[in-house]
């Protein structure tokens, strides 16, 4: 009994934590704004900041709490970005409200990202380690390299989708949307840091109730023992697959919400070192840490910005930061301050007993 | 013609992703760790080589040693600095360690040596013709080759046969049980990571000289290739490694030439996914069965 109590509060400080950084850093960003008391190029990373928030918390669900390294988060990025741009310029006439488009951009997004996920979930989840890892990153490669030869135009007659180059003949007054390696231009900036922030708060409230219910329990029991709760009746693949492919679904979003940021995008943003980069954040942050994801990303993103002042240099002093924040989460000088930490609390609660 | 002109460029690019999936390779098999920094060691192998040709007017095989040089002493020191300390860390943190230090090298690289590209000179010229001239084979490709076969026998003598090999094959199997038979797992670790990177010196000179654009990010797309491929020939075994590079080098050459240059990256990739769904420990991996 005592332990599900502890359970629920730990559930609970989850919440608290996670919802009020996000809130109270939106309170404050707004205030900024209408204070006027932002930079320019801070301003420019807000939405940029929200979609890598809802990247690390989706990816955090892969490799924290499912267990499972993945190294082509990105791709599930790059399948909402396009998707989204798609259905906002094919929309455009039809529901002229902004919001609604995005919104409506993010769901088939999500979807859509959701469907690749079970594409590569099923074969990828039979896989263990470091073998299910470089395919995670060669799914990742292709679906880079497919959309690099996607060609979409729309005319009055519907879509046109070809490869490798564009087979097709756009009627007058058709548009290409998707033009291949050089990706897409003149993409309407929907995107909004209100927007962002809705999706980082439907992200939480969905993942966090996910970790907290009997699914996420069954989640982890895998990632702790997978054989152990294979033999009390869990099924394996079906909970790996369906925590796989909600990240995936999320990633797909993100996707939506950065693309819609920028008025030109290309295959290319979203390869291999993008999907490594959100695994910083979910690292740096802690497995299976959701607020830990959320200040990583947010702090990781801001950080070449704050170094702008040694230019030249502001990568080679966040590649060195990286080194030692990895060398300092697990030395014993941690261990120590940790040790330290737990013996006040522990005096301090003995204290409050008596 | 063209097809055997096709093969042999293929056996040649494969040549280069068997050395470096080499190093991957036995660094996965003795420290358990993917060395993503790997690829950015072959960069500056390259660029070392290229500043003691151009700058220093040294000739190429002198280049070459000294780059050998630099490197080995290169891995060794990011080994004891950036990867000693984490030895009893989760293997994620490890990673992304070794993801830091790959951007450091990368950022580095860019200071030192801008981001204009330079333009490698092979370390060797001409080329042969047979059959009547219709088949050219280049210098370049006969070294590479040539070299690829060196390492790969050296290597194999080595591990089989030396005390080092043997120390090297015994920390693999177990760290702990080598560390009470007497062996120095440290030092052992160290020799692997020089080692690595020697090879993967030469692999950045031979890549050089195949393909002449040398940039920092030059070693970013065939470190994850050969990555591929240490995968693909099964992790941790050293003629995996080289069966999975030149395999993967032949592949990525003929899809180029007859299906598509474009989706060349995304052919290869798809055929490593379905051998690893066939064969889920690679080519030539061992299978561990899990003991419960």
């Amino acid at each position: 009994m005592k332990k599900t109590k502890n359970l629920l509060t730990a559930g609970r400080r989850d919440y608290l934590i996670s919802f009020g950084i996000v809130i109270l850093a939106f309170a404050v960003v707004q205030t900024m704004i209408l204070t006027g008391n932002i930079t320019s190029s801070l301003k420019g990373q807000l939405v940029p900041i929200c979609a890598y928030i809802v990247m690390a918390v989706s990816l955090n669900l892969t490799v924290g709490i499912l267990g499972e390294l993945s190294l082509g988060h990105a791709g599930f990025m790059s399948v909402g970005a396009f998707a989204g741009i798609v259905v906002t310029t094919s929309l455009a006439d039809v529901i002229p409200f902004a919001p609604l488009r995005l919104a409506l951009a993010m769901i088939v997004g999500g979807l859509l990202a959701a469907v690749a996920g079970v594409i590569i979930g099923v074969p990828v989840l039979r896989l263990k380690g470091d073998y299910l890892a470089i395919v995670t990153l060669a799914f990742g490669e292709i679906i880079k390299n497919i959309v690099n030869v996607l060609y979409i135009g729309r005319d009055a007659k519907g879509l046109h989708v070809s490869l490798l180059e564009p087979k097709f003949e756009l009627a007058e007054g058709g548009k290409m949307i998707i033009n291949g390696p050089m990706g897409v231009s003149g993409v309407a900036k929907l995107s909004t840091f209100t927007s962002g922030f809705v999706l980082i708060l439907i992200t939480l409230f969905l993942v966090l109730n996910l970790i907290h219910s009997r699914t996420g329990r069954a989640i982890m029991s895998v990632r702790d023992n997978s054989i152990a709760a294979e033999s009390v009746g869990i099924s394996v693949t079906r909970y790996k697959l369906l925590a796989f492919v909600i990240s995936a679904a999320f990633a797909g979003m993100a996707g939506t919400l950065y693309a819609m940021n920028f008025s030109t995008v290309t295959a290319a943003k979203f390869d291999f070192n993008t999907s490594i980069l959100v695994l910083v954040f979910v690292v740096l942050g802690g497995l299976g840490n959701i607020w830990g994801s959320i200040i990583a990303a947010t702090l990781l993103t801001v950080l070449p910005e704050l170094l702008r002042a040694v230019r030249d240099y502001r990568m080679l002093i966040y590649a060195i930061l990286l080194i030692a924040m990895m060398l300092f989460n697990n030395s014993k000088l941690k261990v120590r301050l940790m040790e330290k930490r737990a013996a006040k609390r522990d005096s301090k609660l003995n204290k409050e007993a008596d | 013609m063209t097809f055997l002109s096709y093969l042999i460029s293929g056996i040649s690019l494969g040549s280069v992703y068997a050395i470096i999936a080499l190093g991957y390779t036995m660094v996965y098999g003795i420290a358990k760790m993917l060395n993503f920094a790997h690829g950015d060691v072959i960069m500056v192998g390259a660029y070392i080589s290229f500043c003691a040709t151009s700058y220093l007017g040294l000739s190429p095989l002198v280049s070459v040693v000294l780059a050998i040089l630099v490197c080995t002493v290169l891995g060794i020191v990011i080994e004891r600095l950036a990867y000693k300390p984490l030895r009893q860390a989760p293997a994620l943190a490890v990673l992304i360690t070794a993801i830091g230090v790959s951007y450091f090298l990368q950022n580095a690289a860019l200071l030192i040596w801008k981001s204009d590209p330079k333009t490698f000179s092979a370390v060797a010229g001409g080329s042969i013709k047979l059959f009547g001239g219709e088949l050219t084979i280049s210098a370049v490709t006969i070294v590479t080759v040539v070299s690829c076969i060196v390492i790969m026998v050296g290597l194999t003598l080595f591990t089989g046969h030396t005390k080092m090999g043997t120390a090297m094959r015994a920390v693999s199997e177990d760290k702990g049980a080598a560390q009470l038979m007497g062996i120095n797992v440290n030092t052992t670790i160290s020799v692997t990571f020089a080692i690595g990177s020697g090879l993967a010196a030469i692999a950045g000179v031979l890549l050089c000289s195949a393909y002449p654009t040398l940039m920092p990010t030059t070693g970013s797309m065939p470190g994850i290739k050969a990555f591929t491929a240490a995968v693909f020939g099964g992790i941790g075994s050293i003629p995996g490694a080289m069966l999975g590079g030149i395999l993967l080098g032949v592949i990525e050459i003929f899809s180029k030439a007859y299906i598509s240059t474009q989706l060349s990256d995304a052919i290869v990739f798809a055929v490593l996914i379905v051998v690893l769904l066939v064969k889920p420990d690679g080519l030539l991996g061992k299978h561990v069965s899990e003991k419960v």
